[in-house]
């Protein structure tokens, strides 16, 4: 296997060539330590790897945030934009590049708040993107505000009695979404639950919206630490058309349900059980809905004279 | 069909011998939805088809459905047709056509006419049951006979319900009819103009349309006295006729532009409904995005992915689209920025023009955000800065807007039929390997310029950002690197100037008075200066279409003349009005920028009264300036 070398491209790759985890990696993550986007990087790298996802054709589209840097650190293309607007920017480049592989890279803030008005309408759009939404359930980047996802009462230096919104639910939100097609819940902290879930969103033909329950341990240590600690705080959803786990996988759970996730209106429900137990796994999948990246590509390649005839035909309307 | 009883007119006319003159200024008004536009589109068209030049201008009320017979309520049109080509709505109309007598206060108090125009009324109203009806327009016209106006009350109403049942659906065809005897235009191309407006139609529906026109035709054989031609100047070669938003529309398609990512606006929307038809055939999709980021954002991203993209707008969409702008100046997107302006600041004057965001567009972003700004002056133009616009975005690395507004969105002009060329069109994607060790931001140190990669070349993966960043694209805040970014960026601005030629003046090259404008004002200022000059005074005029970076030489231009001064649509003080002084007074936007490019001392003539401005306001101005007289008073 010949790697490609951080500074040096070699362009020409051999045929056959085969990627390795250092072709998706470029500079080192600069996360705060036992901060849980590191291991979404390395599962996102070893997905790519896994899928021989080639370089060039792969866009990782982010926001703005702590969790927004993901780009910067894989070998890919990237596009590191604007607070709560990578939906807009992810939905173009797939518009009329089928050929690409788009990954959307976004957190609580950037996605629930200053972006929520895109998260609604890229849902909308189902185009095929995968989605991985960073839940620290807190500002990170700008130091410890509330966010929309901030548990009722979390202490923050805006809050720093307790916030006083109930949160909203990225999962139930993105359920009740017209269009929907594919809604999954993960933890950072459990790597095969969190590979297993990438893994499927990837396969999915539409826009697969992956929720996943992110620490942060600069800010947010007392929130997530019972969950992580106590067996009892998560719930795994199973189901064969579900996230797929082995059962040395499955083993490491206490609490397990079934949930067939062609069953929206149960997924609904299930996502309320959030207060007590955390589910994880996946929601809902709907493999027919329609796909805006269709429509969007549906009249590419017309050749430069059939395109001149068409302008020339209206045109023609003008005529004087 | 003779109706003894007409009593519109004196008495039944024979038909005199039209009288030559080189234009003429008509206004068809009525309340909304009487398609009063549509009429007076299709008098336009026949008028350009017949080789005259022509300039129409729609007169829209602010609201879809405003209050009937209501002052605020004219919905209409001003077709100015002439023998040489017509460059501008121009002063007061010759003739009006009212649908009902109230719309035409609000265009009198506009000074749209003056004293000895004739007014031709829809008479109906006299016979309304409503007695306050009936006393309004008996009321109204003995108003219009005091102020001098020359009345003739049309029974329209009556004269269409001979021929069809529902008379609000053909009375605009009818009054074509009567215009086209008046202004003795070709039955033949307007029997064919009809066919192409109702071509979606059944045959009975243009068969009624095709019958009110002769009838409306007749009956002002038989009982009008006005009658006049404009013989049209010969015109060589293929003509189109199209107002400012479908030129810009068929610039969006013939410069191969692929997504036009837009959320609808007034008055920038049309310029989308004019391509919506063909633009799939055409190789692209227009994308109604949920508001104005994602619009703006949208296009971006399928710029970065390769595929050229517009998108299209007005004021208050350009004001949210900023943060993306920056952006887009920032990791140096290629992007076509259309703004159709209007009237603001806020929600302001939706459908009024106005040239006020000049000034928002160069400097509204966080930071120095340079980028290139280009204003198209004509209708014609209007199609090929887009084109222009298109090339410059890629060749620059950078976002490009075109400036328009309401008066070019809706003005309708004819134009050489541009002949499509295939290198308009965007290459095709580039999907070359990156050269190897080529940088994403290789700023060439002399015109910042450098090559981007795109989503597909194989060794050009890189990450954009809006952060500060070095060449590698990697984020950086090293001072040093961000005083270059920033240089380059700039330079690339210095370096396109590099190619663009000294602007021509209009007139002498030196004189007493320079005026100088940009966009859609240009036929109004060059006719009023045309006018002043014939009259005995020193006065040119210049016209910018580069707006950044400026066009070159200005500065020398501008120091042979004793006096500059821009003329625009925008706000301005006026220095002796409560608490103005010379000091304090905030110049017009144009004024206010040359000021500070050139350090000469720039005086300006603005208002926002929301119309296009008129030679007729200009030479008005022109007469304190000269002291001299160029126009009457009205
Ligand atoms: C328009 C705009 N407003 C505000 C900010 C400041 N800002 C940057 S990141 C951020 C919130 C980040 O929180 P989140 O999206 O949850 O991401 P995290 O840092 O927690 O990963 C804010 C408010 C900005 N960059 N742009």
């Amino acid at each position: 296997m010949i790697a490609l070398k951080p500074d040096f491209c070699d362009i020409t790759l051999p045929e056959n060539y085969e990627y390795g985890m250092e072709d998706y990696s470029s500079a080192k993550a600069k996360w705060c330590s036992g901060c849980g986007g590191h291991t979404i990087l390395n599962s996102v790298q070893k997905l790519c790897q896994e899928e021989q996802l080639a370089p060039e054709k792969t866009v990782f589209v982010s926001g703005i945030g702590c969790s927004s840097r993901f780009p910067h650190y894989m070998k890919t293309y990237g596009f590191h934009g604007l607070h709560g607007r990578a939906f807009p920017v992810a939905c173009g480049v797939k518009f009329r590049r089928p050929d690409l592989n788009v990954f959307v890279i976004t957190g609580d803030g950037d996605c629930c708040s200053i972006g929520a008005g895109h998260w609604v309408h890229a849902i909308r759009y189902n185009m095929k993107m995968v989605v991985l939404l960073f839940d620290n359930s807190i500002y990170g980047l700008t130091k410890k505000q509330t966010s929309p996802t901030s548990p009722l009462g979390t202490r923050s230096n805006t809050h720093p009695t307790g916030s006083v919104l109930p949160p909203i639910s990225p999962v139930q939100a993105t359920l009740g979404l017209p269009n929907v097609s594919f809604v999954a819940q993960t933890v950072d902290w459990k790597a095969a639950h969190l590979h297993a879930t990438i893994r499927k969103a990837y396969e999915h033909p539409g826009l697969a919206f992956v929720r996943i329950v992110q620490r942060c341990p600069v800010w947010m240590r007392d929130d997530y630490e019972p969950t992580v600690k106590d067996p009892e705080a998560i719930t795994l959803m199973h189901h064969e058309n579900g996230i797929a786990l082995d059962e040395k996988g499955m083993k490491k759970f206490r609490k397990v349900i079934e949930h067939d996730p062609s069953d929206i209106v149960k997924a609904r429900e299930n996502a309320e059980l959030i207060k007590d137990s955390t589910p994880i796994g996946l929601f809902y999948q709907n493999h027919a809905a329609s796909r805006y990246d269709q429509y969007g590509a549906h009249n590419l390649g017309i050749s430069t004279e059939d395109r001149i005839d068409a302008i020339n035909e209206l045109m023609d309307r003008y005529v004087i | 069909m003779a109706n003894p009883t007409d009593s519109a007119v004196s008495s039944v006319k024979s038909d005199p011998k039209p009288k030559q003159v080189k234009e003429a200024i008509v206004e068809i008004v009525s309340d909304s939805g009487e398609g009063a536009q549509k009429c007076g589109q299709s008098l336009g068209a026949i008028s350009a088809k017949m080789g005259n030049g022509v300039w129409t201008v729609e007169i829209i009320p602010a609201e879809i459905q405003p209050p009937a017979r209501s002052k605020a309520g004219a919905s209409g049109i001003r077709v100015r047709m002439g023998s040489g080509p017509i460059t501008n709505m121009g002063d007061q109309a010759n003739l009006v056509v009212a649908l009902n007598e109230q719309v035409l206060y609000g265009r009198i108090d506009q000074k749209a006419f003056k004293p000895g125009t004739y007014l031709l009324i829809e008479k109906k109203w006299a016979d309304n049951p409503s007695e306050d009806i009936r006393n309004d327009y008996r009321k109204s016209i003995r108003k219009f006979k005091q102020l001098g106006y020359l009345i003739h009350e049309i029974p329209m109403e009556e004269e269409c319900l001979k021929i069809v049942n529902d008379a609000r659906k053909g009375k605009n065809m009818w009054v074509l009819g009567l215009l086209c005897h008046i202004y003795d235009r070709d039955l033949e191309i307007a029997s064919e103009q009809i066919r192409y407006v109702f071509r979606k139609k059944d045959q009975q529906v243009i068969q009624n349309n095709l019958d009110l026109l002769q009838a409306g035709y007749d009956w002002a054989t038989r009982n009008l006295d006005i009658h006049y031609s404009i013989p049209p100047n010969p015109r060589e070669g293929d003509h189109v006729v199209m107002n400012g938003n479908e030129a810009l529309s068929l610039g969006v398609m013939a410069a191969g532009i692929e997504v036009c990512s837009m959320y609808p606006i007034t008055p920038a929307t049309s310029a989308t409904h004019a391509m919506a038809e063909t633009m799939e055939s055409a190789g692209g999709i227009i994308h109604q995005a949920e508001d104005e980021i994602a619009a703006i954002g949208f296009a971006i991203g399928a710029s970065y992915a390769g595929k050229t993209a517009v998108t299209i707008t007005s004021g208050p969409g350009i004001a949210l689209k900023t943060e993306f702008i920056g952006l887009a100046v920032m990791a140096e997107i290629p992007l076509v920025i259309v703004d159709v302006q209007r009237g603001g600041p806020s929600t302001g004057l939706p459908t009024k023009v106005e040239q006020g965001d000049l000034l928002s567009v160069l400097y509204g972003a966080a930071g120095d955000a340079p980028k290139i700004v280009i204003a198209p002056a004509t209708i014609e133009e209007c199609f090929h800065y887009v084109i222009l616009a298109r090339k410059l975005a890629e060749s620059f690395r950078s976002p490009v807007f075109v400036l328009t507004d309401a008066n070019l969105a809706t003005g309708v002009q004819p134009f050489p039929r541009p002949v499509i060329k295939p290198d308009w069109f965007a290459p095709p994607l580039d999907q070359s390997p990156w050269k190897e060790g080529l940088k994403p931001y290789d700023w060439d140190h002399a015109t910042g310029l450098s090559k981007r990669p795109i989503p597909g070349q194989k060794g050009g993966m890189y990450t954009l950002t809006g952060l500060a960043h070095d060449e590698d694209s990697h984020v950086a805040y090293d001072p040093a690197i961000n005083q270059r970014a920033a240089e380059s960026r700039s330079r690339k601005l210095a370096a396109l100037l590099k190619t663009l030629k000294k602007p021509v003046v209009h007139g002498d090259e030196e004189g007493d008075l320079l005026l100088i404008g940009w966009g859609s004002t240009k036929g109004a200022i060059e006719e009023a200066v045309d006018r002043a000059r014939d009259m005995g005074a020193s006065i040119s005029s210049l016209h910018l279409h580069f707006l950044s970076p400026l066009e070159p030489g200005i500065k020398e231009i501008l120091k042979k003349f004793k006096k500059v001064k821009t003329v625009e649509i925008n706000y301005s003080d006026t220095v002796g009005d409560p608490l103005i002084t010379k000091e304090n007074r905030r110049y017009a936007q144009l004024a206010w920028y040359l000021r500070a490019h050139t350090l000469v001392d720039i005086d300006c003539f603005s208002n926002v009264f929301g119309q296009p401005i008129s030679p007729y306001r200009i030479l008005k101005m022109l007469e304190e300036e000269f002291d001299m007289k160029f126009t009457e008073d009205i």
